[in-house]
């Protein structure tokens, strides 16, 4: 491969996938609030989707937080916490692999539904389909590297991707040529990965943006969203007059 | 700003907690509140309503956002009705609330469409030829003729300009009016009140050119002909208010939640007001819940119910106890006192007509009219006296028709209602009996044909030597069967086996004699303390059946003896149809252009579609079957149509067309002769130079060829016998199974001229207007877009209501569609612009029959005599048809059309036998609408350009919404009874209801002499009620409510007084049963096509949000225990088949239903969900694929008061419940998917195997 297409693959359009699933996402949540949504099909067939998807959900979660942890900590912190290369790389082998099969399954299961139920193909766009069979594609391809990865077990090539995408992350010049020598089956992997953040905001997946973990941590069991003037606790000056008084009044309790 | 930003204020999204921090307040951004909130919002709201033929006539507000129509909710703003009686809104249903699915519909029909074939043949011919000449030489090639007309109904459909089929339309219009004349050019749209501008629109063309307007009414089987007889009056029906006034209630054969959505709930407010309801129903309906008792009748028995009810009712409130209120009623508002002569006949007396004045000696001093004056007793003086009221008094002199109890000098009279105590003798006399005819479904006793009863009888001397004479009130007690005088074959317990007793009606009908007793003597013993205030709301069940007028009359007479009718909260309330359209003499003019030439062509469709489907030609109903045992002497031979074409000739009946020649052609013959063309027609068609159209239907020169079907889905919903109309009518595939009368051998017929092969395609262009594709749509050669109910201007009445409301165009009509109005418009300048080819100023010869509400009603007194068969001699409104020249500007139809016609200022307008100056609302209606300006035959006269003036001419003119009308009317009508009414509008005279005033708010009606209830403050629309009330006669040959029907063919066919009549056995059954087997059991089943739930007649029937609603397809529901013998599950493909034709649906198994019978909604459409007919090999079907139109006899009468033809008045109807099918479980469901040329020949091998 010529150094200019690993170049332009690796190191520019990493960028233009980044910036389009950044500014896409953040236009599309302001223009199109009503299609921000995850638009479940749960309503037409309940079939195959509960077993489906919650394996297919609990895989891709691991696998996105082992991508995440793995690739963005900077390698000092493994030296400095005493986590080998080889140790981090059988880790990743493991978690991933076993978090991958369920992945697996439960994309296999999703996968049948929308191709092969009359109802749930009827009512799919264009894009549902095709970021679905993206994401098999791609978890195919990544559950296919784990025989390369046995092949080096100390970590090596995972390192030159961890260089890679902190050096992409932190707009370092040349990071492409970490990957430069890398397996093709690594390479397709990246490549289609980073198209997955290309496609996210024109498809279901900025579901992934709200996705409401705020839950678990909220403070009251209801809540009143007002329309009243924001209550400032600024100081009122004595003596001043009773339209600023009122603004210091008690919030309104929601029986009003 | 940004929906994002705003979102970044995570540390001070919360501003406050409540409720110990459990809730908490919180100021997030609240935009996506709005979407919700706009879901709502619209940015107009229109007022319109639905032209659906439900009686509704509900207003409903349109809304419109961005220029589409959105949705509709109910208005609420009625004018309230008095104090302590509910108020009327919201009115409305289901089927209503999801009309606006149409508009944007796959299903609207959004350009013109044409046949391909015919467009390519038009465009080939156009290119070297004028227009008549291109159509010319398309119809007068049979091969190129065949290759369009044998495809309709298979597709095949482009779209064209509308400047391209206005011309083809012209051109075929103006060809076949100077080839064969213009009564070939047919026009079907029924039911005007629904969206009456829209019905005038075509109306009016039709009628500048001659052509024909169809009637409805009686083709519906919705027109009750009890009616017309007793009453004179087509229908006059309480509003629903009245049922609130109402003290004791009978739904009979009426399903009011289901069929009078928006009205029910006066009958829930009622029963907590204390009133007692009972419905008669054969199957648990949704009306049945709502009943205090459910009486479950055997289909089509409802006759033999009524008389037992009668029968009681009679027995304890007029015989064993008379009550005073009955008595008075009876003898003053019916013809129970009036004197019938008896005659010996086969050595026994039997009714014969009424006595007249004529008969007796010095006339009783009566000159004009003796023969149409009827005589009674007078109690006092026991004097033979002429009462006033009777037809004879309303024609030819001045102020004595009225029910005043007087005589011609003025001086009163009681009259005697029985001989009983003045008897010279008492007598024998015969009655028919009927119920002993055996029947497969139906049950019968073994009384014998004719049943002798004793009755008092005088001796009168009369011109004729001496005669016996009886009152109706004791023939009608004798005819019940009430033992008054002993004799044989009447009952003293109401447990003897007697015809009329419960007992002998618990055999018939399957209802225990308990219940017949209890409900009677409720019925009664309420009308008795209330005066009157029992009703019984009556419908389609009672009213499609072949006998319909004696389950009709059956129920009238209980309500005519308790003095229910014309009191308030009591009476008949016969809700079949929307026939109110309340402005209707307002309408006339404008719709039949009664302002430029009269009278118009119109014709009775029933007899119509019969003759002209080639439906007679299979008519297995044997005059013999249904003659009366008693009839009087006579041949009383041939066939059912031979009796049509004897009307016709007599001028009973219209004719469409009327004469084998043009009738633009007679009045230069009549010239040539040297004759009045009046004169001339009578000694032509005595001659035999000229003969009558009926005489030959099949006769090219005698087809309708074209025709327009608009606001109507007659090949989807109404067209009994639809497979005959494919095959003769249209000419294309159809699902016929049985043959004609020719290879049968059977043929009866003797009037009418036989060719032994049946022409196939009679019509040269079918045209619809529709907003959807219908199943008519689907077998027309243009369909043309219309403006859907939101689309247009328009007005609608009803008779559950009084109020005038519009139609408004929420939005404009959407893609190519235009409104009614305009279309008909542009069809006449496209007319105008092409007609001057071949037509000019021609002279019209117009044929009418006798017309009801006339001075010529009063035409054929004594006997019927035909002049064909030299009885007498041919004379115009006499003794045939009225002829009349009527002049046709056909260059100038579209100016015609678009401005009131001289007409209106030179004759005046009038209705229902009263006529009034309209001079002054010519000239408010020039000031209003504007005048011509334009040079030519039009200028200086009122326009009528857009609907909304068409709309203004209407409310202007009529009495209804013009209070200086309905004043002049009611003078009109003082000079015939000498009695003053204009009182009853006087309050009201100054104001006028305008087309914007409506738009406001509906309003409420002005009472008028057109009809015989009142709007007022005080009482609720009651018909009859001026009868009563202001004595105004009913407008018949007695002039009050006439229970004994003299006319020579009623007595004849057994319907002097009401009797029992089984239904008839039309024999479609045996002759194909077990010759098509598919393997699985067969049951056969009564037919019967009650009115649906999820649609109004065929609309609705194919939209989406209904159809998700129900099984979404053709459905017919048959008993469990029938289900079980057929071996069929719910929701099974079925198949149903006779001679006439098969139907594929799907099963509805239910408790519901009772056993022997299927219920098949009538009109659910076959282009939604419908598969092929294993036997036909044709699409599904529709329920009129199993049915064909048969006429009744008594139904042709004419010239004789009531009983004279008025357009949906009176004549035959196109009743369809006597009809069986055979019903089974289909092996294969063929959904037809595939080119026509693979789906085999027309019909089917199975067919053949029948054959």
């Amino acid at each position: 491969m010529s150094t200019t297409l690993n170049h332009i693959l690796f190191g520019w359009y990493p960028y233009l996938c980044l910036t389009t699933f950044l500014v896409g996402s953040l236009i599309r949540f302001d223009r199109e609030q009503y299609t921000w949504k995850a638009s479940s099909s749960q309503l037409l067939r309940r079939k195959q989707l509960m077993l489906g998807s919650v394996l297919f959900h609990v895989g891709i979660l691991v696998i996105f937080a082992g991508h995440l942890v793995g690739l963005l900590t900077p390698i000092a912190v493994f030296d400095a916490l005493g986590i080998g290369h080889g140790f981090k790389q059988g880790m990743a082998i493991v978690v991933g692999g076993i978090a991958g099969i369920a992945c697996f399954l439960g994309l296999t299961l999703l996968v049948h539904r929308r191709l092969f139920d009359a109802r749930i193909r009827a009512t799919s766009s264009f894009s549902d389909t095709a970021i679905l069979l993206i994401l098999y594609v791609q978890l195919i391809l990544g559950l296919s590297t784990i025989p390369l990865s046995l092949g080096h077990l100390d970590g090596e090539e995972m390192v030159k991707f961890m260089n890679w995408a902190q050096g992409v992350l932190f707009l370092q010049p040349g990071a492409s040529a970490y990957v430069a020598d890398v397996h093709p089956i690594f390479k397709a992997h990246l490549v289609l990965g980073m198209t997955i953040f290309l496609l996210f905001p024109f498809t279901r997946l900025v579901h992934v943006w709200s996705a409401p973990v705020w839950y678990l941590g909220r403070k009251g069991y209801q809540i009143v969203r007002t329309k009243k003037p924001v209550v400032r606790p600024a100081p009122v000056p004595v003596g001043v007059p009773a339209r600023g008084r009122q603004l210091g009044q008690p919030v309104p309790q929601p029986a009003e | 700003m940004s929906h994002f930003l705003d979102r970044l204020t995570f540390f001070n999204r919360v501003v406050g907690e409540f409720s110990d921090g459990h809730g908490i307040t919180t100021n997030e951004d609240r935009r996506w509140e709005d979407g919700y909130r706009k879901r709502w919002q619209h940015d107009k709201i229109v007022r319109s309503t639905h032209g659906a033929n439900c009686t509704g006539s509900c207003s409903w507000k349109i809304y419109v956002k961005g220029g589409i129509v959105t949705w509709e909710t109910q208005q609420t703003d009625y004018p309230r009705t008095r104090p302590e009686l509910p108020n009327h809104e919201p009115r409305g249903c289901a089927r209503g609330a999801s009309y606006s699915w149409y508009l944007y519909s796959a299903n609207r029909v959004k350009y013109p469409l044409i046949r391909s074939r015919l467009l390519k043949l038009w465009r080939e011919a156009r290119t070297l030829m004028t227009p008549v000449a291109a159509w010319a030489s398309i119809v007068e090639n049979p091969e190129k003729r065949k290759a369009y007309t044998s495809r309709r109904g298979h597709g095949g459909f482009v779209r064209a300009t509308w400047d391209e089929v206005n011309e083809i339309i012209a051109a075929a219009n103006a060809y076949t009016v100077k080839t064969y004349g213009p009564d070939r050019v047919i026009g079907f749209s029924p039911i005007p009140a629904m969206s009456m501008v829209s019905y005038a629109a075509g109306a009016r063309y039709l009628s500048l050119m001659g052509g024909v307007c169809m009637s409805f009414y009686d083709w519906y089987c919705d027109l009750p002909p009890s009616s017309p007889q007793t009453w004179g009056e087509q229908t006059d029906v309480p509003e629903s208010a009245d049922w609130y006034n109402a003290g004791f209630l009978i739904l009979w054969g009426s399903n009011v939640p289901q069929t009078r959505t928006p009205d029910a709930h006066f009958y829930t407010e009622v029963r907590y007001r204390g009133a007692k309801s009972v419905v008669i129903c054969p199957d648990y309906s949704e009306a049945s819940k709502f009943a205090d008792m459910w009486v479950s009748v055997k289909q089509g028995t409802d006759s033999a119910l009524a008389l037992a009810m009668g029968h009681v009712i009679l027995r304890e409130f007029h015989v064993d106890r008379q009550v005073p209120y009955f008595k008075d009623y009876v003898k003053r508002y019916t013809d129970m006192p009036m004197l019938v002569r008896l005659v010996k006949q086969d050595g026994r007396l039997v009714p014969d007509r009424f006595v007249r004045a004529s008969d007796v000696p010095g006339q009783l001093g009566e000159t004009n009219n003796p023969e149409w004056k009827t005589l009674a007793f007078d109690e006092t003086t026991g004097e033979l006296v002429a009462p006033l009221g009777s037809v004879g008094f309303r024609w030819g002199e001045k102020g004595k028709w009225n029910l005043e109890a007087k005589r011609s000098d003025g001086s009163p009279v009681d009259l005697r209602l029985s001989l009983e105590n003045a008897a010279d003798s008492f007598e024998e006399v015969a009655f028919p009996y009927f119920g002993n005819i055996e029947h497969d479904h139906f049950a019968s006793s073994d009384h014998g044909s004719v049943l002798e009863r004793r009755v008092p009888v005088r001796k009168l001397a009369l011109n004729d030597g001496e005669a016996l004479v009886a009152t109706v009130y004791d023939l009608f007690l004798a005819n019940y069967g009430i033992d008054r005088f002993g004799g044989p074959n009447v009952a003293k317990s109401y447990d003897e086996d007697v015809p009329y007793t419960p007992a002998w009606a618990e055999k018939i009908t399957g209802v225990p004699r308990d219940q017949i007793i209890t409900v009677a003597r409720e019925f009664a013993r309420n009308a008795e303390k209330t005066n009157g205030r029992s009703m019984v709301i009556i419908g389609a069940a009672m009213n499609h059946w072949y006998h319909v007028d004696m389950n009709y009359r059956g129920v009238i007479n209980m309500l005519v003896m308790c003095g229910c009718v014309g009191q308030s909260g009591g009476g008949w309330s016969h809700y079949v149809g929307q026939e109110k359209l309340r402005p209707q003499s307002g309408w006339a003019p404008l719709a039949f252009a009664l302002d430029w030439g009269r009278p118009p062509r119109q014709q009775n469709s029933t007899s119509f579609w019969y003759a002209h489907t080639d439906q007679w030609r299979y008519e297995t109903l044997d005059v013999k079957e249904i003659l009366s045992p008693t009839a009087p002497a006579g041949p009383w031979d041939g066939a059912i149509i031979d009796y049509n074409i004897r009307a016709e000739r007599m001028g009973w009946l219209p004719s469409a067309p009327q004469l084998k020649e043009n009738p633009l052609t007679i009045a230069k013959r009549a010239e040539a002769a040297g004759l009045e063309p009046k004169d001339y027609v009578a000694k032509a068609l005595k001659s035999g130079e000229l003969t009558l159209s009926c005489e030959d239907p099949d006769d090219p020169k005698n087809w309708p060829r074209n025709l327009f079907v608009w606001r109507s889905n007659l090949l989807g919903s109404s067209g009994k016998g639809h497979e005959y109309f494919l095959k003769h009518l249209l000419g294309t595939s159809h699902g016929v199974l049985g043959k004609d009368l020719g290879p049968e051998g059977k043929r009866k017929a003797k009037e009418v001229v036989w060719h032994d092969e049946a022409p196939q395609g009679k019509l040269d262009l079918l045209v619809t207007l529709d907003f959807r594709m219908s199943t008519t749509c689907v077998y027309s050669d243009i369909v043309l877009p219309t403006a859907t109910w939101y689309e247009k201007d328009d007005l609608n009445t009803s008779d559950m209501h009084p109020f005038i409301h519009p139609l408004t165009a929420a939005v404009d009509p959407v893609w190519e569609s235009r409104t009614d109005w305009e279309i008909y418009k542009g069809l006449a300048k496209a007319f105008s612009e092409v007609a001057p080819e071949v037509l000019g100023l021609e002279k019209d010869v117009v044929l009418t029959p006798i017309m009801h509400d006339t001075p010529a009603e009063i035409a054929q007194a004594l006997d019927v005599k035909d002049w064909k068969k030299g009885e007498v001699e041919p004379i115009p409104g006499k003794t045939m048809p009225q002829v009349t020249v009527v002049e046709r500007d056909y260059p100038n139809l579209y100016k015609r059309f678009t401005s009131l016609g001289p007409l209106m200022e030179k004759a005046g307008n009038g209705g229902k036998g009263m006529a009034w100056d309209t001079k002054h609302e010519v000239e408010l209606l020039k000031a209003l609408n504007g005048v011509v300006t334009e040079e030519g035959p039009t200028k200086g006269l009122a326009k009528i350009e857009t609907a909304i003036d068409a709309c203004e001419t209407l409310l202007m003119l009529a009495p209804e919404t013009n209070g200086e009308v309905a004043v002049k009317a009611w003078e009109a009508l003082s000079k015939a009874t000498g009695r003053e009414h204009a009182h009853l509008a006087l309050p009201k005279e100054d104001e006028k209801i305008r087309f914007r005033d409506v738009v406001s708010q509906p309003r409420k009606i002005i009472s008028s002499p057109i009809w015989s209830g009142l709007e007022s403050e005080k009482v609720c629309y009651n018909a009859g009620y001026t009868n009563v009330h202001e004595l105004i006669p009913w407008r018949t040959l007695t002039g009050r409510q006439q229970l004994y029907q003299d006319h020579l063919w009623m007595r004849a066919f057994g319907e002097g007084f009401c009797v029992y009549r089984p239904p008839v056995d039309l024999k479609t059954v045996k002759p194909i049963q077990g010759k098509v087997p598919n393997g699985e059991k067969e049951v056969v089943l009564n037919f019967i096509t009650p009115h649906q739930k999820w649609g109004i007649h065929s609309t609705y029937s194919d939209n989406l949000l209904m159809l998700t609603l129900n099984r979404g397809g053709p459905v017919v529901w048959i008993s469990e225990n029938d289900a079980r013998k057929a071996g069929i599950a719910d929701n099974d493909w079925i198949e149903l088949y006779n001679v006439n034709g098969a139907i594929a649906a799907r099963a509805v198994v239910s408790q519901r239903v009772k056993d022997g019978m299927c219920l098949m909604y009538h009109a659910q459409e076959k282009i939604v969900n419908t598969p092929g007919s294993e036997i036909t090999r044709q699409r599904g079907g529709i329920h009129n694929s199993v049915t064909r139109a048969v006429l009744k006899p008594t139904h042709m009468i004419g010239g004789y008061a009531q009983q004279s033809y008025g357009f949906n008045y009176y004549g035959t109807v196109g009743c369809n419940r006597d009809e069986f099918v055979i019903v089974r479980k289909m092996t294969k469901v063929d959904w037809l998917e595939r080119p026509f040329e693979e789906r085999g020949r027309a019909t089917g091998p199975a067919l053949q195997a029948a054959e």
